[in-house]
């Protein structure tokens, strides 16, 4: 029987045991719990690929405002700037993830990776990993079968959705999907590409879920950036040597338990944090429809 | 234990933005619901309940909504501009708002269609990562997810009618998933929705279609 990715310690051990590579059981796990053919997979990994190629490339060329005007082309801005904090790789990285993630915004097309909200971290880390190290396209589909392995375990045991576990359970595990990705597309030690998991939820830990006006725009699309960069940092970490200490299992068990325990007006209610300061309840109250008839309560029985 | 998931929900679905509730489900909805119609519709008035009501517009669910009346599946890069189509194609609409509405799920929204087939009111709900559910087709209670193939009947309340078309549809080798069946009151016209993990023949169909106390038929397949 396939391995089920009910956490990351029996991940390793089949690994230990096998030697297979670590997309191997993904696929296998795909093939017997969903009834997919091989190349059904790889035809539909690399489709989605593809697509997240394509939102990168739409988020830096065309026009990309929200109805709301809170989206305002801010990829294509940080693409333009003459002023390079860092290097012109992290500039491209974050220049990337933003416009994948206003495509989104902007009624394009993405993947949900894990979810809609979090659509631009993959696209922004794996293209610019890709174009850096010179990867083929069959290293980086790989990649995204690991990620998508990572992102079963960790909704076997915390969450990935916003309205559930905040948006550490969102952001965060893309975030941490794409460290495990760049781990292994730059051939560290499985061991690594999970402590590169592990440091990442760690990073990630706590972030609460407070869209204004309830829209998938601010902050999301920052967080979008600032995810993929801590990607990469904890990559650079993991592959390193260096030990998070923490075991990416408990890791994952503490993100779940921060999620539980976070109020509701953390979980993509738009009742808390950004959304309730002044300026966001000015827009929420521009952007949301105004007209309605609210019909009268109906008593209880 | 709750189904695995499968490795494309992880990676995927390839959708268009900015959320599964408020674009792909929408899109889902518009679709079953012209099919319940059956055919291109001429106008349509679009009723946002609840959640809905406030946020159809920041969110994109009425252009969403507009795309998938003109069956624009929903990774379709022209739903953002779905008005426009729906100009060229002279499809007539207007949108409405309801807060309050407590018996209804947050992210409800009614559809009332009408085109030279005739006219339907399609009440869905959108419950998240693009799944949905009919909730209610012409006032009768329905439950399906067009996620299957559905088959709705309108028949005379006659006995034993429901045994009948299950025992027809096993020997279509189908597997029933759900089945609801409302009536209006005894002996009058009762509607049965029925959901199946695999198609029916036509020829099962067509022998359905033609019992005497059947009225109509309508066959929607899954959609994506
Ligand atoms: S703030 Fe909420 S809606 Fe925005 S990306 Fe994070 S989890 Fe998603």
């Amino acid at each position: 029987m396939s391995l089920l990715f009910q956490d990351f310690a029996s991940w390793e051990k089949h690994y230990q045991e096998t030697g297979e590579p670590l997309y191997q059981p993904v696929l296998q796990y795909e093939i017997e719990q969903k009834d997919r053919t091989e190349a059904y997979i790889w035809e539909n990994i690399a489709r989605a690929y593809d697509v997240m190629r394509e939102a990168v490339k739409t988020g830096l060329t065309q026009n990309m405002t929200s109805r709301s005007g809170m989206v305002n082309n801010g990829a294509k801005k940080v693409a333009a700037t003459p002023i390079t904090v860092l290097s012109p790789d992290f500039k491209l990285l974050i220049a990337r993830t933003l416009g994948a993630k206003e495509v989104n915004s902007c009624m394009g097309r993405v993947v949900a990776a894990p979810t809609a909200g979090a659509s631009g971290i993959l696209p922004g880390i794996l293209t610019t990993l890709q174009d850096i190290h010179q990867l083929d396209d069959r290293k980086i589909h790989e990649a995204l079968l690991v990620a998508a392995g990572i992102a079963l375990i960790i909704e076997e045991n915390a969450s990935l959705a916003g309205a559930v576990g905040g948006c550490q359970a969102e952001t965060g595990s893309a975030a941490a999907m794409g460290a495990g990705a760049i781990v292994y597309c730059l051939g560290g030690t499985v061991p690594q590409a999970f402590n590169a998991v592990a440091i990442t939820i760690q990073c990630m830990l706590g972030l609460v879920c407070d869209p204004v006006a309830g829209l998938v725009e601010v902050p999301c699309i920052v967080r979008n950036a600032s995810a993929a960069a801590i990607a990469f940092s904890s990559a650079q970490i993991a592959i390193a040597g260096v030990d998070p200490v923490i075991p990416v299992d408990q890791c994952v068990m503490a993100l779940g338990e921060v999620g539980q325990s976070m109020e509701t007006r953390y979980k993509e209610t738009a009742l808390g944090g950004l959304a309730n300061t002044p300026t966001g309840r000015a827009i929420e109250k521009q952007v949301l429809v105004q007209d309605i008839e609210i019909l009268p309560d109906t008593p209880s029985e | 234990m709750a189904e695995k998931s499968s490795i494309f929900d992880m990676i995927g679905p390839v959708m268009i933005g900015p959320s599964s509730s408020h674009t792909a489900g929408v899109v889902r909805i518009a679709r079953a619901a012209i099919r319940v119609l059956g055919c291109q519709p001429e106008t349509a008035e679009i009723t946002f309940y609840n959640s809905f009501a406030r946020t159809y517009e920041g969110h994109g669910s009425d252009r969403a909504v507009i795309a998938g009346l003109l069956d624009f599946k929903t990774d379709d890069i022209r739903i953002k501009e779905s008005f426009r189509y729906a100009a060229e194609a002279g499809l007539q609409y207007s949108f409405k708002s309801v807060g309050n509405a407590s018996a209804m799920h947050p992210n409800t929204l009614k559809l009332n269609l009408s085109g030279p087939n005739g006219q339907v009111e399609v009440v869905g709900q959108s419950r998240g990562g693009g799944v949905i559910r009919i909730v209610e087709v012409d006032g009768f209670p329905s439950d399906f997810s067009a996620n299957l193939h559905t088959l709705m009947i309108e028949a005379d309340d006659v006995k034993g009618s429901i045994a009948f078309i299950a025992d027809v549809i096993a020997h279509d080798d189908c597997n029933i998933a759900t089945m609801t069946v409302s009536r209006r009151g005894k002996n009058q016209l009762a509607r049965q929705f029925i959901e199946m993990d695999t198609a029916l023949k036509p020829l099962t169909l067509e022998y359905i279609r033609h019992l005497s106390w059947i009225k109509n038929i309508t066959y929607i397949p899954n959609i994506e």
